[in-house]
């Protein structure tokens, strides 16, 4: 099954503790490498925690497990993942004159694995 | 100049000294909190008073890494061997990119700057994928601002668009804008409206009296409709609704409330300037902030991530007289964000070289950014290993700015702040680097000079 979402990538502050123990350790990696989805969305594809699935952008792919989002926080419709390796597998290299790449609000597809 | 440790911890563990600094510096974020005080016994922080979850990571986490402070394609070796590789690469560079700089000091970052004008290349910091497109609405539109003292004295209304302190500065409310208690807000949190304005209902949205939910990719659309409202135009409540999720009347009252504040501050963040519209969104910010002055006092801020990268910003700015993006092959600068950014240089695959201080793009570029760096040999500063140190040709580890080493980094209002280290480290500073590498390129450069005496040059005569 595919579908189709708009992928927040963002800041937590996990990440960023992650980032002051080390990048190759298990806190950033585990913050990095996990994608919430709104509860309303988990149910309706039939998602639960753990379950692996694959992101499609129009730049990249990239695998990553899932996560319901805490209470209301993501409303359907929307991914979010912290910054690390997987959004920027996602980002394009076109930054549209800005020299910033679009990093958030990515249009991509989510496939159950 | 300090060669590759190897310490003897056990040494050092005989001979602990405690000590506690006091008003030390964090550099984790933005905030640049400078009331910490540290308590370190040896080369350990072991407590952080004052700091948040973030500070308090950063601080008990830079520990001294027991690595070289050189490696060379990955095997280690003397300091002075890795200056010398990294000056040749630079000096024999036709496209160098100097880029990072947020987390060094504004000493270092001023001598970054003078190696990137002696090898005709480009410089450019973290801010271009941050609030680059800030920048170029502040070129623009202006920015009217004021510093993190008078909000913290004056904002009965504070709004937050696009940024979720919460999380990325967990002392922002407590410390700055919301809950202190202030000269004209005697009772604090109490005398202040809380806004807001995200397309998720982060944590922060909990401190917030009205949590305004936009549609994703909406931003533009909702500054926009301020904007009219600020200025009583009247708007199709339908429209308003599909364009940007949410309804006129709360729009309206969003407004009035706003016209009503005795001095208003909206703290923007990344959800502007990383969502498509990028410098646009931040313009019509920048806009709408100056409308409201024609009804009362109003002003805003980016809140800014990286410890010194509003450094970054001034230091770039006052040596080239451009914050970000700066190419200097024609002997004087010349910026021009898309061109001479660091994610476009490398993801076009120009540059040939580049040097990385304190940053990670290796980590988090775009893949054909990324893949490009990998293809070119880099020299690396951090004092930790990342993706980016380990592709490197030549990667320093180095001393922790504000930890292990003095020196200025500039608060997110551009105030700057000095640095309090609590102990010393046994590997070199970014600064100390920069410079011997900063002395050996010039010495490269004038042999070059007089070799191509006769060659044409992109230089002016």
């Amino acid at each position: 099954m595919v579908a189709s979402f708009i992928l927040i990538p963002g800041r937590t502050s996990r990440q960023g503790c992650g980032i002051n123990e080390g990048k190759f350790n298990e806190t950033y990696q585990r913050e990095t490498h996990l994608l919430q989805v709104a509860p309303s969305d988990m149910e309706q594809l039939g998602l639960t925690a753990g379950d692996t699935v694959r992101l499609t952008s129009d730049f990249g792919q990239a695998e990553v497990p899932v996560i319901a989002a805490k209470r209301d926080e993501l409303p359907a419709g929307l991914l979010f993942i912290a910054y690390g390796d997987i959004s920027s597998r996602l980002m394009g290299g076109d930054t549209h004159g800005s020299g910033m790449p679009t990093s958030k609000g990515l249009d991509v597809t989510l496939e159950i694995l | 100049m300090a060669v590759s440790p190897p310490l003897d911890s056990e040494q050092l563990d005989n001979q602990v000294e405690h000590k506690v600094v006091q008003d030390a510096t964090c550099t984790f974020c933005g905030c640049v909190c400078d009331d910490i005080d540290l308590h370190v016994e040896g080369d350990k922080i072991v407590d952080a008073k004052r700091a948040c979850v973030l500070g308090n990571s950063w601080f008990l986490n830079h520990e001294i890494d027991h690595r070289p402070s050189c490696h060379i394609d990955g095997k280690p070796a003397e300091v002075t061997q890795g200056v010398e590789r990294a000056a040749q690469i630079l000096a024999q560079s036709k496209y160098p990119l100097i880029y990072g700089l947020s987390d060094t000091t504004s000493e270092s970052q001023r001598v970054a700057v003078s190696i990137a004008d002696w090898i005709d290349g480009t410089v450019d910091t973290t801010t271009s994928v941050c609030h680059g497109p800030s920048g170029m609405a502040f070129q623009g539109v202006g920015e009217v601002t004021c510093s993190l003292g008078e909000v913290r004295n004056r904002a009965d209304m504070v709004i937050f668009w696009g940024s979720n302190p919460a999380e990325s500065h967990p002392r922002h409310f407590t410390k700055y804008s919301l809950m202190p208690k202030g000269m004209f807000l005697p009772n604090g949190r109490k005398d202040r409206t809380a806004v807001i304005v995200d397309v998720r209902k982060t944590k922060s949205a909990k401190a917030a009296d009205i949590f305004v939910q936009i549609k994703p990719r909406s931003d533009f659309e909702g500054l926009w409709t301020l904007r009219a409202l600020a200025q009583d135009i009247e708007l199709d409540a339908e429209q308003v609704l599909a364009d940007t999720g949410y309804p006129l009347d709360k729009w309206q009252d969003l407004m009035d409330r706003m016209k009503r504040a005795r001095f208003g501050v909206i703290f923007f963040g990344m959800g502007l300037t990383m969502t498509r519209g990028k410098h646009a969104n931040s313009e019509a910010l920048l806009a709408l902030t100056r409308d409201m002055n024609r009804h009362t006092r109003f002003v805003c801020k980016p809140n800014r991530g990286h410890g010194n990268v509003t450094g970054a910003d001034n230091v770039v700015a006052w040596r080239t007289g451009y914050p970000f993006g700066v190419n200097m092959s024609r002997g004087y600068p010349r910026f021009n964000p898309g061109e001479y950014t660091a994610s476009d240089v490398l993801a076009r695959g120009e540059a040939d070289a580049a040097m990385i201080i304190a940053s990670d793009p290796m980590g988090n570029f775009s893949q054909p950014a990324r893949e490009h760096l990998k293809s070119i040999p880099y020299i690396a500063f951090d004092p930790k290993e990342t993706p980016t140190t380990r592709h490197s040709a030549v990667a320093f580890t180095v001393a922790t700015y504000g930890i292990n080493v003095p020196g200025t980094v500039y608060r997110m209002d551009d105030v700057p702040i000095p640095l309090r280290p609590a102990f010393e480290s046994p590997h070199p500073s970014d600064l100390e680097l920069l410079t011997n590498i900063e002395t050996r390129v010039r010495e490269l450069k004038k042999q070059q000079a007089n070799c191509n005496k006769h060659r044409p040059s992109l230089r002016p005569a």
